[in-house]
């Protein structure tokens, strides 16, 4: 079975228009050998479950610093499951509170990353599932 | 003498900055054409004013707003009582994209990062006890500024108050939504007409009010290197202008109340050069692109904010020092108003003790350092005049860029702009990841363990409490008036007229936010984004 690159759908859920983070995040993904499919601002949890079908992603990265992350991402994790039973790595970016880390975990986001985490922790967290590339 | 050894093989100001030479001599200012001029003379490079902040300290004026009126008014008259001199509304992220509280959309957001505004009732409630005739009032909304400005002058109105005697500023610029800081809502054409209505409207009914705060703070939060910010900023400022013109305004009927906004970043001396440059920059744009020979049009007047892209999550009381040079670079660069930071805003809203020392950061250096005491103290700096000309050489160059595209409306359109401040955000990214750029607390310095810090919390009851509010008004009001006065909206939407005055009619009936946007969404539709990335 050929093996192909690892894809990771990126989104900003709800009202926050802060994207740096995120379009960084895009273009550290790329150059680090991943296929990066960028959704941008506003889209609703039930847009990103439904790109991340259509998509084929194994990685939906979220990003929220609107403090608005607790209501949103777990619906996208949620709304993603009921789609589909495949085993997708959700991760949340922002600015989350470490008191809600531990409720996001339990919500099925498998692991946040907060200002000043380099590209390379990321990318080593992914890889430290998925390798290079998906079989 | 033995040769000495560098730190680095290449020093710059900032990633992707101007470089720095290890000395700067006269030589570096020799050549034809160096600017000799004095503060208040043309081109205002050492300050509008001859006598700065000795005749007037800048306005200390914290951008604050969380959770409901009640909250914020009482955070509004803290403010005021440790000594701010203007006000600065935050408001949440529904108010800013014409959403109720109540809107699916608004789920999670309300109160979050500003006060909820949903209607007149709220605005008037978030000015008990504050006198507007007498106060100065920033209002930071964009794409939903008409309805703002027509609720505060609504408000204002309301407590005896007349609209020419309003002083303040709305921030209106949604050419700076579209390449950074995405609130807005509806496409190019249809914003601009709202912004000059505003614009218009504040130039024959409210003297003292700037119509508009021509914004770089927020590309520069978004990556933009100094030069990138000062240049993508006055080529915003050009499109504004030109399109005042283009609706037969003269330029000395508006000019006088545009206003800019810019970041103080962490490097001292190029924010300070930086500062120099565009006051320099904006004069000879207004003189000699646009014909005024009016001073008043030529002055540039702005708002600085400490840059709250530099704060960090590690070590934050770090982020006092960060702030502390930040406020000294925005004073040495002669700031009409100023918003320090609080250290903890990596994390959350300043509490009440971060933000009361926000505002001593400000007092201290007004009163204790003495760089207010005399206009321009770094002027005269082989190196900060050299890098004031570099700066404004940079702007130009910029500047010509976008004018060959076809200025910059056309260069957001293509993605110019945002994609050189996306790879300018990139650099940096892999500055820091490498170690190149220092972060201080972050890739070196760092200690183990979490802040104990006691951060502000927007309460779970917000959300609730201000739907109840919201629905108990729409119950209370006279609905029928409502359905008119938006059809009234869409009738004027629709029309050439300033939409203005049927705003301020349509706020007094006590539609909400999200009403009056949804009506001119029927007529304007909405903003497609270009998809960049």
């Amino acid at each position: 079975m050929p093996s192909k690159k690892v894809r990771v759908v990126i989104a900003k859920p709800g009202l926050d228009g802060h994207d740096r983070g995120a379009n960084v995040v895009a273009q550290g993904l790329r150059d680090a050998g991943m296929e990066v499919i960028y959704l941008g601002l506003r889209v609703t949890p039930e847009q990103i479950a439904e790109a991340a079908i259509q998509e084929d992603a194994d990685v939906v990265g979220l990003s929220c610093l609107s403090g608005a992350h607790m209501t949103l991402f777990p619906k996208a994790v949620a709304l993603t499951k009921a789609k589909s039973d495949k085993d997708i790595m959700f991760l949340g970016g922002g600015i989350i509170p470490r008191k809600d880390v531990a409720k996001l975990k339990a919500a099925g986001i498998t692991q946040t990353f907060g200002p000043g985490a380099p590209i390379a922790e990321i990318v080593s967290f992914i890889k430290s599932k998925f390798g290079d590339e998906v079989k | 003498m033995a040769q000495q050894r560098e730190r680095k093989a290449q020093f710059t100001t900032t990633v992707d900055g101007t470089g720095v030479n290890r000395e700067y001599t006269p030589t570096d200012l020799a050549g034809p054409g160096q600017d000799a001029s004095l503060a208040g003379n043309f081109p205002f490079t050492r300050n509008i004013f001859p006598a700065g902040y000795r005749s007037r300290l800048w306005t200390m004026r914290q951008y604050a707003g969380f959770a409901t009126v009640e909250e914020t008014n009482k955070r509004y008259k803290y403010l005021y009582e440790q000594g701010q001199t203007g006000f600065s509304v935050a408001f949440h992220l529904p108010t800013q994209i014409g959403y109720d509280s109540d809107h699916p959309l608004a789920a999670g957001e309300v109160g979050r990062v500003g006060v909820a505004i949903d209607s007149l009732q709220d605005m008037e409630e978030l000015w008990e006890g504050i006198p507007l005739a007498k106060v100065s009032t920033s209002m930071t909304i964009n794409a939903t500024a008409p309805i703002l400005t027509a609720m505060y002058v609504a408000a204002a109105e309301k407590q005896g108050a007349e609209k020419s005697q309003l002083e303040g500023t709305v921030q209106n610029d949604l050419l700076k939504e579209y390449i950074a800081r995405n609130t807005y809502i509806f496409g190019p054409a249809p914003s601009m007409r709202l912004i000059t209505d505003l614009c218009i409207y504040c130039g024959q009914e409210m003297p003292k009010w700037n119509s508009i705060s021509i914004s770089g703070y927020h590309m520069r939060e978004a990556g933009a290197t100094a030069i990138q910010e000062a240049a993508f900023t006055l080529a915003n400022g050009i499109a504004y202008v030109q399109a005042m013109l283009d609706r037969g305004q003269s330029i000395d009927s508006f000019a006088t109340r545009f206003s800019f906004f810019f970041a103080a970043n962490n490097n001292l001396l190029e924010e300070v050069a930086k500062f120099r440059a565009v006051r320099r920059a904006w004069s000879k744009i207004i003189k000699e692109r646009f014909g005024s020979d009016n001073p008043r049009a030529q002055m540039m007047r702005y708002h600085v904010q400490t840059d709250g892209f530099t704060l960090t999550e590690q070590q934050p009381l770090n982020n006092v020092v960060r702030v502390a040079i930040q406020v000294l670079s925005g004073v040495l660069g002669g700031c009409q108003s100023l918003h320090a930071c609080s250290y903890d805003e990596a994390l959350a809203l300043p509490s009440e003790d971060a933000v009361q020392l926000s505002l001593r950061t400000q007092q201290i250096v007004a009163y204790e350092s003495g760089v207010a005491d005399t206009v321009d103290p770094l002027g005269g700096s082989y190196y900060v005049e050299k890098l004031t000309n570099e700066i404004e050489k940079g702007i130009f160059d910029y500047i010509k860029k976008i004018d060959d595209i076809g200025g910059a409306q056309e260069a957001i359109n293509k993605g110019y702009i945002q994609r050189e401040i996306r790879r300018s955000a990139y650099d940096y990214q892999k500055a820091v990841d490498a170690g190149e750029q220092v972060v201080v607390g972050v890739n070196m310095f760092a200690t183990k363990g979490e802040s104990a810090i006691e951060v502000l919390e927007i309460d779970e009851t917000v959300e609730k409490r201000q739907v109840a509010r919201l629905r108990k008004l729409k119950k209370e009001r006279d609905n029928k008036k409502v359905s008119q006065i938006l059809d009234e909206v869409r009738k004027v939407a629709r029309s050439d007229a300033n939409i203005m005055p049927v705003l301020i009619e349509a706020v007094k009936a006590y539609a909400t936010v999200g009403e009056i946007t949804d009506a001119m969404r029927d007529v304007f539709g909405v903003y497609k984004e270009p998809g960049i990335l």
